[in-house]
């Protein structure tokens, strides 16, 4: 088993036409994942390199079966494109595109939240269960078939994370990358339900970064609902108060949102914390001893 | 992006929230006939910078002189814009470098009866914002949050909807606010949540927010920061950017997208992706290092991204040697070698280089920074790029 997305899963992208949809709906189907549609408002008829192009994702949905969709349409769109993998009936959503508004954000949260729906992003790099199924920018090649369920705020730092825990021989059962901003659709919450009912996920690794309170609640969560090992890491222990660390979420306000009090939060809850980034992997290792 | 007091207040104007009259200046003479003209017995001169804390700030080598002045005449608004402009200020936000005066909001007085605070931020916990209210207006709500957490009161609104009726009704009544001060609020109050949906606000604060003695409601302050991702739907925003606010620096790696943030360490760091960028200021101090910045090259960095990062970091005299480190997803390994060779050539390295590539082309990569003539230590993981950085600068 893995989480959300496996062999079986059928994906669309929308915003195929584009560079960067077009260069990663190729990439994700040279992976193997079951590429089968795109969606580009009027080039609807048209294929790239064989995979048809639809001009709504009702469309393609009725054409293709399709369950999952990845989203690089731009900023000014993906509030809306989101809204439109909904409508179709698309159950796992995800949103690479960064720079979405986050008032955009705050309408489309709370749809998706009363639908059944899950929203990965945005401002991610996708999700990928090793060796069936990738939907999103991540480098294939260095996960391999596992079990550590890893979830992070990070796009480059996951993929040091999945790189340790491959090195150490654990592999991934479903790796998530949540996203950036202020507001996405998955917390580590959600995911931390999914990863303990997994079968194959045997132990977690959560990445988190300063901002906001995301890694306290979950380690709240752990504390009481969680039976796995749980690793986690923080980044942004050296960030200065007030001032954004490239993504939009990550800033330290009013005093709130650092990473000792995050470090604090998942210790007390028997989280073993990495001290740097180079001991992601072998926090796992530690954890899963007990 | 942040904006001036003077220029929240001019948005405040057209949203329909009160403000009093002002004139912005920036010449003593100018603050003087500023004062001629808004006709009244009192005005108030103060500092614009993109900070908070002004009125309790002081001027660099003149602690007498406060950011914000309380005048009683032409001459007064002179002599006060004088002490101001051109200045350094200090502030509990600026850092004890201070910012520098170059303008200064002259505002006509009030009869003030009572002192608020109000604030819109987003609630990321619930997705929503959430407009803040206390009775303890004029103080810094971050010690109000800390020591009386009960006295800020919270409704959070839909952006569709805005603020309703009832929410003002359970403030006011919290706030201790009642009769034609609190029809002044049922106004007041939704027109600032208007505002902050409408304008793509990140933070829309208000402290302090007045009644007057004859029970109208004002903003006797503006504390206006927008989204950035928004910025597309408000061309006008172009004009009221401050650029002599920003770090040089910043400024320049913004305009080449990249991410940067100066810090005060002296070891340079060009790495891709924001969590992995973070991640090396933190290993860096880990081994006794101090960073010199925050820098995310992004996902799909090119030649002239990487070398306008190198002209940057090495811009800053504090830098004795950088650490480039990078995991190849996106961007490639070779992608990278490539910007840092041809960097070299163009920007020429007199520091320490600590390289360490990992993921897409690896290989192909290092072999081709092994065969080039640039200078480089290579390091085989974050950890030992770390330790190597620390050692090569000699800390």
């Amino acid at each position: 088993m893995s989480i959300l997305i496996d062999a079986s899963t059928k994906v669309i992208c929308q915003g195929i036409t584009g560079s960067a949809g077009k260069f990663h709906t190729l990439g994700c189907r040279d992976y193997g994942t079951q590429l089968v549609g795109g969606v580009t408002p009027g080039k609807g008829g048209q294929d790239v390199e064989g995979i048809p192009v639809f001009d709504t994702v009702e469309e393609a949905v009725a054409e293709t079966g399709a369950d999952a969709t990845m989203i690089f349409v731009p900023p000014p769109f993906t509030a809306d494109a989101i809204l439109e993998a909904l409508d179709a009936g698309i159950k796992v959503i995800a949103a690479i595109t960064e720079g979405v508004p986050v008032i955009d954000m705050v309408r489309v949260y709370e749809k998706v939240r009363a639908s059944d729906a899950v929203l990965i992003g945005p401002n991610c790099p996708g999700l990928i269960t090793p060796g069936q199924c990738k939907i999103g920018i991540m480098p294939g090649y260095i996960h391999n078939p596992g079990k550590v369920g890893v979830m992070s705020r990070s796009g480059t730092l996951t993929y040091e994370a999945v790189w340790q825990t491959s090195a150490l021989g654990l592999g991934q059962s479903t790796c998530v990358g949540l996203g950036g901003d202020p507001i996405v659709g998955t917390s580590f919450i959600d995911l931390l339900k999914r990863y303990q009912a997994d079968d194959q996920t045997e132990a977690i690794l959560m990445i988190g970064e300063i901002g906001g309170s995301a890694e306290e609640e979950a380690a709240a969560f752990v504390k009481e609902h969680v039976t796995k090992p749980v690793a986690a890491f923080i980044a942004g222990r050296t960030a200065p108060p007030g001032k954004r660390m490239g993504h939009a979420g990550a800033i330290i306000s009013g005093g709130k949102g650092t990473a000792t009090e995050k470090v604090a939060a998942l210790e007390a809850a028997g989280i073993t914390v990495a001290p740097t980034p180079a001991d992601m992997g072998q926090a796992v290792v530690d954890a899963m001893k007990g | 992006m942040k904006i001036h007091e003077y220029q929240g207040k001019e948005l405040f104007r057209q949203a329909g929230v009160p403000v009093l009259d002002g004139i912005v200046a920036t010449t003593p003479d100018e603050a003087a006939a500023a004062y001629e003209k808004l006709g009244g017995k009192i005005a108030v001169v103060k500092s614009q910078i993109h900070a908070g804390g002004r009125g309790k700030g002081t001027i660099i080598d003149n602690p007498k002189q406060h950011g914000v002045v309380l005048t009683k005449s032409a001459d007064e608004a002179r002599a006060a814009a004088e002490g101001l402009l051109g200045k350094k200020l200090v502030t509990i936000q600026t850092g004890p470098a201070g910012q520098t005066v170059n303008k200064v909001f002259v505002e006509a007085g009030c009869d003030i009866a009572r002192e608020l605070y109000l604030g819109i931020v987003l609630d990321r916990a619930v997705a929503k914002p959430v407009l803040m209210v206390s009775t303890e207006g004029g103080m810094e709500i971050e010690t109000v949050a800390e020591k009386t957490p009960e006295l800020i009161h919270k409704e959070h609104f839909d952006p569709a909807v805005g603020l309703e009726a009832y929410q003002v009704r359970k403030l006011c009544k919290k706030l201790g606010i009642s009769g034609a001060a609190a029809k002044a609020a049922a106004k007041f109050m939704p027109a600032m949540c208007r505002f902050y949906v409408d304008y793509d606000c990140e933070l829309a604060e208000v402290n302090p927010l007045v009644i007057t003695g004859d029970n109208q409601m004002i903003a006797l302050d503006a504390k206006i920061t927008f989204d950035n991702n928004a910025l597309f739907r408000h061309p006008d925003y172009t004009d009221l950017r401050d650029l002599a606010e920003e770090e040089e620096s910043e400024l320049r790696a913004g305009n080449a997208g990249l991410s940067y943030v100066k810090l005060e360490g002296n070891i340079g760091c060009l790495v891709n992706g924001a969590g992995l960028a973070m991640s090396t200021m933190d290993i860096i101090k880990y081994h006794g290092g101090q960073p010199a910045n925050f820098l995310d090259v992004g996902g799909s960095a090119n030649t002239e991204q990487v070398t306008e990062a190198f002209r940057i970091l090495l811009s800053d005299p504090n830098v004795k040697g950088v650490l480039v480190n990078i995991f190849g997803g996106i961007a490639r390994c070779t992608t990278i070698a490539g910007a840092l060779i041809e960097a070299s050539k163009t920007v020429g390295f007199d520091v320490p280089l600590v390289v360490r590539l990992e993921g897409t082309e690896v290989e192909e990569g290092r072999k081709m920074l092994a065969e080039s003539d640039v200078d480089v230590i290579n390091a085989t993981d974050i950890t030992d790029a770390a330790k190597k950085i620390v050692a090569a600068t000699g800390v």
